[in-house]
This record gives structure tokens, sequence and C-alpha cells, in this order.
């Protein structure tokens, strides 16, 4: 059963973008909801819209850059066959990931204590398309903070398999595609965060 | 074609292991596929049982033997079973993965661990979906379609049936990327684009519709549970959400994963077609550009289900527009299939059989789609027995008559044992005169007025009910024999060579079982899929 297997690069790769369209896709159905409900209250939106905290956006999304370079320095660091310098950068990446999600933490923890969730008597008794709004805030968030933690934990596994030595200059696909998850899940905040805290 | 060579060990006994976990932790795509095969299969049969259930409770107005609750629960697990937990996955995951890559002369797919995974979400998807059933507030009463606001309040089971659909998703995401991956890249040598069979044709264009499509499934899944259990409001207008919104999301995926149904099934007729009317396939290039054509186009026409929701009118005619856009490349199969038995050396055996019946039920079924298609006529029909009459001509008669062609053609050459022939075809017959019986009567209720999923229903629709609840029974015992037929052939009966039906692609060249590697060198690919000659074959 067990041939010495082949590892196909360019196979590993195709698979993994089609995979990051999937997950596109995922994130579309949310924002195709946002579209069709701003273009139905555009007032509410952007009520709603400058009561975000427009710091914590910021700060998240310098972070998020920040940790997206150091995915792509980890890649170019493992062909040059560096090997603590993968590591140092990958734990860069997954400790900004941790600071992005406790950001998240006391932003939540902030507009919840304003009575800001779904389904709380605040929005109820609101307009309609505030409590649209801030629904579909928390769920396009949330599921950005569930792929946060994702990749985090799929570069943690990566960085294991760095210091075991069985992802290396030679075979690098898992960190290459370990980076580019990391990449959408970045790109995916590029968009977040301007429908949501910049352009209302 | 085959050498004195001593034939290797098939993948039957090629680990020295036997027992479960010989299967259900192989990576080999022949036992994956089989394991596809069986359980798949095995949902179809539940969902048979249930189908029953309902003919027998409308066989007469009123209270009968199940009362309303039960039946609605019962419709509902009928059509989640048998779309998301067999037809879906069952062409696919059984034949794709069985034939597929031998066809295309590679060793196996193109990540073998990723597609094992694939199947393990399917099985954790499906027990999800079983649990649903008996836990919390009992089997979901929403229809298949989960349509809100229902679905949000219902107390019924929802959120977990809705869990287990999202499962059963990721799986179909993960088998069609891995299809797409491995078509595009592990290919034989000589195995061009034109070169490729056209079954392979049929399954690169449903995994495409898988990778692209099935995403928007699983948000709109997130978002019912996220309805019933945060109360987002999304689509609750009291909060200022919108129900529309929800049906646009549902058939984005759901219109395209009709075709995720229907074409692989369509390529096991294009490779079945050809061989028993001992001709090459007629119009190669077009049956492949047609699928690929259906798969583009029919993302685009979700909307024909819901002419009636509200939308605008202006959406109405789009839709109703495209959606005769697909009938063309849909049509363009069709005429190249009876373009190929034109003159054809027809031999009319069990797999020819249920694939000729094929062309006439998938074409009743798609004409009567155009009927539902066109914006003034969907009015009169729509949510009538006519959907589901034309539905199942499209779905049962079209993918399943197909999956039980497949059965016959392939699962010898995987067994190394065939089936009896007499028994075969007259299952063939049982099921065909039963189907037409039972899903004909259906479309004329339908044009009369008689809704779908309704408990009961006035009488003078009663004598063609009963009418289709005996055809129901006459495709059942069809469908009895057929099964006892071919597993005891398959465990117990003759023998049967490489090529049995002197077929021209790749997988009649390997030995029967194919051996693990199935092939013993890698093949040189000199000759296109349908040339007999070249391929060797009478």
């Amino acid at each position: 059963m067990n041939h010495a297997a082949h590892k196909d690069y360019g196979g590993a790769k195709l698979g993994m973008w089609l995979f990051l369209f999937t997950e596109l896709l995922l994130f579309g159905g949310l924002f195709l909801l946002y579209a069709v409900y701003l273009s139905r209250y555009p007032h509410e939106f952007t009520a709603a819209g400058r009561d975000m905290h427009v710091g914590f956006g910021t700060l998240n999304t310098v972070i998020l850059i920040t940790s997206s370079l150091l995915a792509a320095m980890a890649v170019t660091a493992i062909q040059r066959n560096e090997r603590r310098k993968v590591l140092f950068l990958l734990g860069g990446t997954i400790l900004c990931a941790a600071i992005f999600l406790f950001n998240k933490y006391l932003e939540w923890s902030a507009e919840i204590g304003n009575g800001i969730y779904p389904n709380s008597p605040r929005l109820a008794s609101g307009p309609p398309g505030e409590s649209v709004f801030y629904s579909l805030y928390y769920l396009t968030v949330g599921l950005h903070g569930l792929h946060v933690l994702v990749g985090g934990t799929l570069l943690a596994v990566v960085a294991v398999r760095v210091k075991r030595g069985t992802v290396h200059s030679g075979d690098f696909v898992l960190l290459e595609n370990g980076a580019l998850y990391w990449h959408l899940v970045d790109l995916v905040w590029i968009f977040i965060f301007p429908l949501y805290y910049l352009i209302l | 074609m085959t050498t004195a060579q001593p034939t290797p060990a098939s993948f039957w006994n090629d680990t020295g292991k036997t027992g479960i976990t010989s299967w259900i932790f192989s990576t080999d795509h022949k036992r994956i596929g089989l394991l596809y095969f069986y359980s798949t299969f095995g949902f179809f049969l539940v969902g048979v049982l249930l189908g029953l259930t309902l003919r027998l409770k409308l066989i007469a107005p009123g209270l009968t033997f199940i009362g309303p609750a039960t039946y609605n629960a019962v419709f509902t697990v009928h059509g989640v079973v048998m779309i998301f937990l067999f037809i879906i996955p069952g062409m696919p995951g059984a034949f794709g993965n069985l034939i597929m890559p031998i066809q295309i002369g590679a060793r196996d797919v193109a990540f073998p661990r990723l597609n094992l995974f694939s199947w393990w979400l399917y099985i954790i998807g499906a027990a999800i979906v079983l649990t649903s059933l008996f836990t919390g507030g009992g089997p979901p009463d929403t229809g298949w379609t989960f349509y809100v606001p229902f679905s949000a309040r219902t107390g019924t089971n929802v959120s977990l049936a809705v869990l287990g659909v999202f499962t059963v998703g990721f799986s179909s995401i993960l088998t069609g990327l891995n299809f797409v991956t491995t078509i595009h890249r592990l290919r034989a040598d000589g195995m061009t684009w034109g070169r490729l069979p056209l079954f392979v044709w049929s399954i690169y264009a449903t995994a495409w519709v898988q990778v692209l499509a099935t995403p928007i499934l699983g948000i709109t899944l997130v978002l019912i549970m996220a309805e019933r259990i945060l109360g987002t409001g999304l689509f609750d207008p009291a909060r200022g959400g919108d129900p529309i919104m929800y049906q646009h999301l549902f058939w984005i995926y759901s219109h395209p994963a009709v075709y995720i149904m229907i074409l692989p099934a369509m390529g096991v007729i294009s490779d079945v077609i050809p061989v028993f009317a001992r001709k090459p396939v007629f119009g190669y290039k077009m049956i492949a550009f047609s699928s690929l054509a259906i798969a583009a186009a029919g993302s685009l026409v979700w909307g024909h289900h819901m002419f009636t929701s509200g939308m605008s009118d202006t959406a109405i005619l789009v839709f109703s527009f495209l959606t005769f856009v697909v009938a063309i490349p849909s049509a363009i199969k069709v005429f190249n299939w009876v373009s190929t038995l034109y003159k054809g050396s027809i031999s009319l055996e069990a797999p020819m059989l249920f694939a000729l019946s094929f062309i006439l039920l998938f074409s009743i079924g798609g004409l009567t789609g155009l009927i539902l298609g066109a914006a003034a006529t969907n009015i009169h029909v729509h949510d009538t027995h006519f959907v589901v009459g034309h539905f199942h001509y499209v779905m049962f008669g079209g993918t399943g008559f197909a999956f039980f062609s497949a059965m016959h053609y392939w699962l010898p050459k995987f067994y190394g044992r065939t089936y009896a022939e007499k028994p075969a075809i007259v299952a063939w017959a049982l099921m065909f005169t039963g189907f037409n019986i039972l899903y004909f009567s259906m479309m004329v209720l339908g044009l009369k007025g008689m809704p779908r999923r309704y408990y009961n229903y006035l009488p003078e629709f009663a004598p063609l009910n009963l009418v289709s609840t005996i055809g129901s029974w006459i495709l059942a015992i069809g469908l009895v024999i057929m099964l006892v037929n071919l597993f005891r052939g398959l465990f117990r009966g003759e023998p049967v060579g490489s090529n049995p039906w002197g077929g021209a692609t790749l997988e009649w060249s390997v030995p029967t079982p194919p051996p693990t590697e199935n092939f013993e060198e890698e093949p040189v690919v000199t000759h296109g899929p349908y040339d007999y000659s070249k391929a060797g074959v009478p």
C-alpha cells in the first residue's frame, strides 16, 4: 500500500486554492446579505456604523496585516532552510492572531455591555435596520474570528512539523498552504473592516 | 491488451488484512468508492421505504395509517435522506471514486487521505442527521428545503438536522476539490483532455459545481442555526429581515445541486450508450462541452424556484429566460445519444436498458421542467404534485436509473462476478412500468390542482392517487428483484473477464478485479475513449 508517496507540489497548491475559493464563497453569502440590506436600510446602517469602535477595527487591521507579513516571511525563510527563523516568525503570526482575538473579546464585551447583541431588548425596540446590521456584524465577524482560530491552530501544527523536521526546505508545501490560508483570513478582514467600520 | 504475466493481487486481498478496519481506514479509491456505494445506497433504501410510506398514506383521502404530524416528518426526512445522503454524494462518491481514477490512468486520486476524510465527514453528517430524528423535538417537519419562517420557529429538531447537512456539504466540497485536482494533475501520458472519457468530463463539471455552490449552502444552513439559536432575525420581517433572501441563498446552492445530481448520471449514459451500440459516441466534443455549459448556466437559474415568492417581475423574466438557456445543452446531450444509437448494432442488455429508459424519462422530466420554468405556466402548477412528478422524473428516472445502469455496468468489474441477465431485465421492466405509473399520475394530479405536501386531498383526486400508489408497489417489487439478482451475482455469480462489454475506456484494460495500483505499469494512452478498433476490441 505505502509506496514511496510522490509529492505533487502543484496539485497540493491547486487543491488549496480551490479550498480558498470555497471559503470566499462562504463569506460571499454574508456579503450578499450585507449588500441587499444596505440598499434597503441605508440610514439605519449608517447610524449603526457610526457607533462602531473604529479604534479597535483599525488596530486589528494593522495586527492582521503584520501577521500576514510574518507568515509570508516564514515561507521565504523555510526556502532558505532557516528553521529557527521560521519558528520565530510563525510564533509571531500566532501571537498576532491571539492579540486579534483578545481585542475582539474586548470590543464585543463593550458592545454586549451596551445591550447590543442579536435578539437583545435594546435592538428589538430600535429600528429594524439596526437589528439587521448588528446581526450581520456579529455573524460575519464571528465567522471570521472562527477562521482566525482555525488558521492560528493550523499554523501551530505546521510549526510543530517544522520543529520536528518533517516540513523543511525540500518539502514545505504544508507551510505554504498554511500561509495561504492565513492570507485568506487577512483578506476577508480587509473587506469586513471598511464595510462595517469605515464607509458608513 | 492483456499479457501473460501473473495477475497481481486484486484490491480485495492486497493488504493481507481483513475486517472492517481494512476498509474504513483505507485510502484506496476503490475501497472508498465501495464504502460510499454501500453507505449512500443504504440511505437510498431508507428513502425508498419512507417514500413508500408516503404513497401508502396518500392511497385514500382523510386520515389513514399515519397522522398529519408524522406525515410532515416523513416527507421531510424522505427528502433530506434522498437528496443530501444519497443522490448528491452517491454518484461522485461511489462511481466517481471507483471509476474516474482508473479511466484517466491514475493510481489513485490526488489526495487519498482527504478522500477518506470526506467519507468520514459524510458518515458523521449522516449520523448527526439520524440523531436529529430521535432527539430533541423529534424529526424536522419543514420539508427538505428548510424554508423560513417555519424552520426558524418549529419546535422540531431542525438545528441538529441542519448541522448534519452542513457536515455532509463539507464532505461534498472536499470530494469536489479532490476530483478537480486529480483530473488536472494525474492524467496518464497521452490522456489528453480530448481523450477523457465522457464520464470523467461529467465528473469534472460536477466537481466544479460542488466546489463553487456548496459553500453557499453552508452559510445558509449556518444562518438557519443562528436564526434559531441566537435569534438573529435576518429572515424575520418583524426585525427587518426578509424571508425571500433565505430562498435566494438556499436556491443559489440547491439549483446547481440538481446538476451535481444529474451531470454524473449523464456521464454514465454517455459511456454506456456507445459501448452497447457498438459505435463511437456521436458528438464527443459537444457532449463534453455541454457538461461544462450546464454547470455554468445552471448556476444562474435558481430564481425559477421562486416565481410565486414575491420576487420582482424583472427577476422572474430573467430567470425564466436563463432556465430555457439551460435546456439547450441538456438537449444537445439527448440528441447526441440518440444519434449515437442511429445505425448502431444495439444490444439490449441490462445496463443499456436502464440507459435507454434514462433518455426517455430524463426527456419527460426535462421537458416538464420547461413548463415549470416558463413564468406563466409555473403559476398554475407551482407547489402542486406536478412539481413532485417532474422532480422524480429527472432525479429518479434520470439519476436513479443511471445509477442502476452504472451498478450493472461497472460493479461486476470490481467483484469479478456478474449477475444473471434475465432477472435483471425482468426487474428493469417492472421498475420502468411501475415508475411511470407512479409518477405520471402525480403529474396529472398536479395539473388538476392537487398541492404537494398536503396531508389530505379532495375525493376527486382519489382514483389517480390509488393508481400512483399501486405504481409504487410495482416499482418496489422490481427494485427488490434487481437487488437480489445483482448482489447474488456479485458474490456468487459467474466470473467475468476483464472486458465483458467490449469497452475501450481504460478501466476495461486492467484485470478484473483491478489490482491495488490499478495498472501493472503506468499506462500510455494512444487512442480515444470510444476508439474500439485501436483498443483491440472486436
